[in-house]
Formats: structure tokens, C-alpha cells, sequence
């Protein structure tokens, strides 16, 4: 019983979540780049995004991890899925892999990844020495209209302008209505 | 001390992440399969922002703040991409990157 309920406290239970969490994250990204069919590819990087937003749970952000979840699994991943139907039939003979280029392609991100590894293990991480614990969505506000609104602004340009590109390149582009 | 408490944790967890979505990008011909690649990487991005912000920062809205910018880049970007994928594939017939040659000095 004893042991029963040392499996069953809160800090098993939490740590167990985030290794699923973890393994959503991973496995996903690995289906996304790894499998041969497109559609899965998609439905991997649903799988990672999800578990991308659980660790944003664990770090106290629950406001960025559903936002996580509504922008990326709710809008890009439903239009990568329109962009899927929209180009090459699935059902065409797709190109034998090239073994030299995913070796190399295996070693380039390997390289990368070790020498980032090395310099994570050696840098200490300081604090800053004064830290606030303000995580409400309020604060969030505040300062997305306060420090930085010129950003916000510049973004919502943007996503404008892109909305626009998007329309015209994909309308046939210049001089050809 | 438990393990999703460490900052170290999370880091590696993001440098997982970058190193499959460099691969995808290195390794895939199709692109869409580099969209999804560059996704993963901005993801790692962002867990990035999010651990420092968790640990580090004197703030913790700041990178909140960041990584929805992010986001929204991200989505501006896909938008961009898939419209250009689109119009690639009804001017060559394919989005596979090495039939993508016409620009060849």
C-alpha cells in the first residue's frame, strides 16, 4: 500500500505525463520528417505540435499553449493539408531515396547537434537576480499594448501583407489573370 | 529535483527538435516536407524562448510575448509558402526541388 501510494503521488504521475509528452514531441517529429507519405509527414507534425504545446503547459504558460494549439494545429497544419491536395496526386511513383544525401543530410544535423549539445553542457545558466512571478494572461496583455505595441502593430502589418502575397502568387501570379 | 523542473532538460528537448527538423530540411526533396521541417525548427525555437523565459528572465511575460510573435511569423510564412508551392506545381507539374532548375545560370 505504502508503495502504491509513493507510485501515485503527485510527482510520479506529473513526471510520467511529461515523458509522454516528450515522447508525443519526439515521435512526432520524427514521423514528420522521416515517413514517405506526405499525409503522414502532416499528421506527425500534428502529433509533435501537440506535444509541443504540453511542455509549454509545463512551463506555465497555458495561454501560449492554447494558442499553440489554435494557430499551429488549427491553421497551418489545415492549410499544409489543403497545399497536399492542392499539388502532386499521392498516388504517383515517388523517386527512390537518395542513401548519400540522407547520410549526409544524417551527419550535418548530427554535427549540429553535438557541438550545440557541448555548448549547452558547458555554459552555466545565472538567474536574473530579481525575478517576477506575474504569469497572468493580464500582465501578457499589458505589455503586448504597452512595451510592445510598435511590434504588434508591425505584425499585424505583416500578416496582412503576407495574406495578400498569398493571394496573388497563388492566383497566377503577375500579368496573368 | 524533478526533471521537468531543470532548464537543462528543456534545452535538449529543443535541440532534439532542431536537429530532426535540420535533417528533414537537409534530407527532403519535397517541399512541403521542408515546410513541415522549418516548422519543427521554429518550434525548437520557441520551447527555447519558453525555458529561458520559465528560468532565466527577469520577466516571465517577455517571452511569452516572443513566442507568439514567432507564431505569427510562422504563420505568415506558411501562408507564403504554400501559396509559392501552389504556383511552383502549376508551372513545373511537380514540388519536387531538384525538377525546380529553371533559375540555372
Amino acid at each position: 500500500m505504502n508503495f502504491l501510494g509513493s507510485f501515485l503521488s503527485p510527482q510520479t504521475i506529473a513526471t510520467a505525463a511529461f515523458f509522454l509528452v516528450v515522447a508525443m514531441t519526439l515521435g512526432g517529429a520524427l514521423i514528420a520528417v522521416a515517413a514517405r507519405n506526405i499525409f503522414h509527414n502532416v499528421l506527425g507534425l500534428v502529433l509533435a505540435l501537440v506535444g509541443v504545446a504540453g511542455l509549454f503547459l509545463y512551463l506555465n504558460s497555458p495561454f501560449v499553449a492554447l494558442m499553440e494549439i489554435l494557430i499551429y494545429v488549427g491553421a497551418i497544419c489545415i492549410a499544409i493539408c489543403f497545399a497536399v491536395m492542392l499539388s502532386e496526386p499521392l498516388y504517383l511513383p515517388r523517386p527512390p531515396r537518395n542513401v548519400m544525401k540522407i547520410i549526409g543530410a544524417m551527419v550535418g544535423a548530427g554535427m549540429v547537434f553535438l557541438f550545440l549539445a557541448l555548448l549547452t553542457k558547458k555554459t552555466h545558466w545565472v538567474p536574473a537576480a530579481e525575478r517576477s512571478t506575474d504569469w497572468s494572461i493580464t500582465t501578457l496583455g499589458h505589455y503586448l499594448l504597452t512595451h510592445y505595441s510598435l511590434i504588434f502593430e508591425v505584425i499585424s502589418l505583416l500578416l496582412l501583407v503576407a495574406m495578400l502575397g498569398a493571394m496573388v502568387l497563388a492566383r497566377g501570379g503577375r500579368g496573368n489573370t | 529535483m524533478l526533471v521537468f523542473n531543470q532548464l537543462e532538460t528543456y534545452l535538449y528537448l529543443a535541440l532534439l527538435l532542431f536537429a530532426i527538423g535540420l535533417y528533414g530540411v537537409l534530407a527532403r526533396r519535397s517541399l512541403i516536407a521542408i515546410l513541415i521541417s522549418v516548422e519543427l525548427i521554429l518550434n525548437a525555437a520557441s520551447i527555447n524562448f519558453m525555458a529561458f523565459n520559465r528560468f532565466l528572465a527577469p520577466h516571465p511575460a517577455v517571452g511569452q510575448v516572443i513566442t507568439l510573435f514567432i507564431m505569427a511569423v510562422a504563420a505568415a510564412e506558411a501562408a507564403i509558402a504554400l501559396s509559392i508551392i501552389v504556383a511552383v506545381y502549376r508551372k513545373l507539374k511537380s514540388i519536387n526541388i531538384e525538377h525546380a532548375t529553371e533559375l540555372r545560370g
